[in-house]
């Protein structure tokens, strides 16, 4: 059924065709429609789960980890100075190797304070164990939820994941929206069971002190899962690509096979982008655009082989770590340092705390960057886009 | 024949404050769009959301999909939701050469300077007092004002535009639908201003 | 027991229970309770952090796993709980 829903809506109409058992939610602009839809959902008696209002976002997290160790399908969303909040707990949700979906509405951190789109919130929460999905329109981000589950349940993985998606410019946005019937969604999405499972007939004691002896041997584990589930994201798609007729790579590409300079652009940013790379495409520039979907795990074979065809790749951060750079720049040269090709890779810091991130704005990156690609780099490795007084932009 | 021909897309930007609806009303918009099986894009830019704030929000529409995610400078249609905005807010700005400006006012069309040919204006405020949408000091004007903005760009014909308030409007229904339709009756439109 | 990585369940988990592990060979010092004196006030079992007091009508240490802190020796209001070095 197709519907004009807003990003927001997506996450919510995911959880409920997920089935979604327990929702443990505390609010934050501009993740706030997101669990009130689940409650409408649930006043309208079309959706059967636990709704647990807490009192910070650390207890949602807390509300989750204990659900989903009881064996619940659990689901929750929150954004920027939330979801850093549940930092300390998103470890352990996955040292304890449960598998979560949450929602997070990428939103600048303060100050200054700011709710709109940036991906500082969840760039940052780069090693905690979780897998992390950029969508670029709200049907990826529905599609995202039901994939997420089926690959965080696996028995091989048992891993925790959030789909990010930027603030107003998908959370806010209306979009028209293919949403799946349920019996398709339940025959794609078997129920959830857990083999180690809080039971009371069975009681026993979890995340447990560990001896320095084997810590290392517990964190192996979970190394080896989120390697392995690299190969699931791409399997789980393509059983979704054959149930839904949609499908979704790790690294996106578009008009990539014979581009000069190629950009990485994530989350909404990428659909601006790939409009712009036709327009540029029709004045005989050869540009192309690499959306990168998953941040974690990072898809370092499909960076190595895109490497091989391109001379100049433009990595358009929408975050930045103060001290070095954007923080997917740096992931992208650290993939291709023991490759054996070495494109000229650039940093364009762009769209911090919601500076829209226009048409305009992307074809002077894409020309800037086709200029480095003949003439190298210079001085200017990493540059700040639209900064008023920083000219030339 | 209401429909255009729709190569390009068609971008309209509401001023608005907040309370009055211009959320509501760019997706309603949008939803009546759809009805007649364009693509369609609308979301809101909020200043703070705060009720009487200036508040912008756009719709997008196109037969192709619509890909760019980024705000609308360049707008076909401006629609003013409280008149009272423009001493604050240069709700021309960026209109294309042919736009349009619909303005919630009881005044004529002539009556307004601005660098647009063509002016068309509603007194949407009336008309949603009499339908009870919202308070006598806080009226909602949302669906009246689509409701002309139907007759005066003929973007959307009237009857998707009602479809589209009776399946998303979040309340009054009928009471909005019956708006819309005495809207769309009582527009004025002045090309060359 | 383990040998590799792969051995190990999923999640550190205990799956046997608390009590196997009697905690009372930690003790350099073990409360003994003068029943004389005591009044089954109960404030020691309400005070031991470890549950090894059992209520049978007069408390009890539970000497497999009293640690010996003497907390309830501490708290006692009569005094009836002294602190005597393990032999």
């Amino acid at each position: 059924m197709k519907k004009v829903v807003t990003g927001n809506e997506a996450l919510a109409y995911g959880a409920k065709i997920a089935r979604a058992e327990v929702i443990p939610a505390y609010p934050i602009t501009p993740q706030t429609t997101v669990v009130e839809k689940i409650a409408d959902f649930m006043a309208d008696g079309e959706m059967k789960a636990k709704y647990i209002k807490v009192e910070s976002e650390h207890s949602a997290m807390a509300a989750c980890i204990a659900a989903s160790n009881a064996g619940a399908r659990t689901f929750t969303a929150t954004s920027a100075h939330g979801l850093t909040l549940m930092h300390e707990l998103l470890f352990w949700a996955s040292g304890a190797r449960l598998p979560i979906v949450m929602g997070n509405i990428n939103r600048a951190m303060g100050p200054p304070w700011s709710v709109w789109a940036d991906h500082l919130d969840s760039i940052a929460q780069r090693d905690t164990g979780w897998m992390q999905f950029y969508c670029e329109n709200n049907q990826e981000v529905l599609d995202t939820v039901i994939q997420a589950y089926k690959i965080c349940e696996d028995k091989d993985i048992l891993l925790p994941a959030f789909i990010n998606e930027d603030a107003f410019y998908l959370s806010h946005t209306s979009e028209l929206v293919d949403i799946p019937d349920q019996e398709r969604v339940d025959e794609f999405l078997p129920p959830y069971e857990l083999q180690l499972k809080l039971d009371i007939d069975n009681p026993m004691g979890f995340g447990s002190l560990v001896m320095p002896e084997w810590y290392m041997e517990f964190r192996y584990k979970i190394a080896e899962a989120m390697d392995r589930s690299r190969k699931k994201i791409q399997q789980v798609s393509k059983e979704f690509n054959k149930m839904f007729g949609r499908s979704y790579e790790m690294l996106d590409l578009y008009r990539c096979e014979d581009a000069e300079a190629v950009f990485i652009a994530v989350g909404t940013m990428a659909s601006t982008a790939k409009e712009v790379v036709d327009t540029m495409r029709k004045e005989g520039k050869d540009v192309g655009v690499a959306r990168l979907r998953v941040f974690r795990p990072f898809p370092v074979d499909e960076i190595r082989e895109l490497a091989k065809t391109v001379d100049f790749i433009g990595v358009m951060d929408r975050s930045y770590s103060f001290g070095y750079g954007g923080a997917i720049f740096s992931e992208i040269k650290a993939a291709l340092y023991n490759s054996d090709y070495k494109p000229i890779v650039k940093d364009y810091i762009v769209g911090l705390g919601g500076k829209d991130v226009t048409p305009k704005v992307l074809e002077k990156i894409f020309t800037d960057g086709l200029k480095v690609r003949t003439k190298g780099l210079k001085d200017k490795e990493i540059e700040w886009i639209g900064v008023k007084g920083l000219g030339g932009w | 024949m209401l429909l255009p021909k729709v190569i390009a897309m068609i971008e309209i930007r509401f001023h608005g404050r907040g309370g009055q609806g211009a959320v509501v009303a760019s997706k309603l918009l949008a939803q009546a769009a759809f009805l007649e099986d364009n693509d369609v894009q609308s979301f809101p830019y909020f200043g703070v959301e705060r009720r009487g704030a200036p508040v912008t929000a756009f719709t997008k529409i196109d037969k192709r999909p619509i890909r760019i995610k980024s705000q609308i400078y360049e707008p076909d249609y401006v629609i003013v939701l409280d008149p009272s905005l423009m001493n604050a807010v240069d709700v021309a700005h960026g209109l294309k050469k042919n736009g349009l400006i619909l303005i919630n006012s009881n005044k004529k069309p002539e009556k307004f300077n601005l660098p647009a040919k063509r002016i068309a204006t509603v007194d949407a405020t009336s008309i949603a007092i009499a339908h009870r949408l919202g308070s006598k000091h806080a009226p909602i004007v949302n669906s009246a004002i689509l409701g002309a903005f139907s007759k005066a760009s003929k973007i959307v014909k009237l009857s998707s535009l009602i479809n589209s308030i009776l399946e998303i409007s979040p309340a009054k229904k009928e009471e909005n639908a019956a708006a819309a339709k005495e809207a769309y009756e009582k527009v004025t439109v002045v090309e060359n201003v | 027991m383990f040998k590799t990585y792969e051995d190990l369940p999923l999640t550190p988990i205990t799956n046997v229970s608390s009590r196997t592990n009697k905690t009372g060979l930690w003790r350099t010092f073990k409360p003994v309770i003068d029943y004389e004196k005591c009044i089954k006030c109960y404030i020691c079992w309400k005070f031991c952090p470890d549950v090894a007091i059992i209520i049978n009508d007069f408390p009890q240490i539970d000497y497999d796993y009293c640690k010996g802190c003497g907390i309830c020796a501490n708290e006692c209001p009569k005094n009836a709980i002294t602190m005597e070095k393990e032999e």
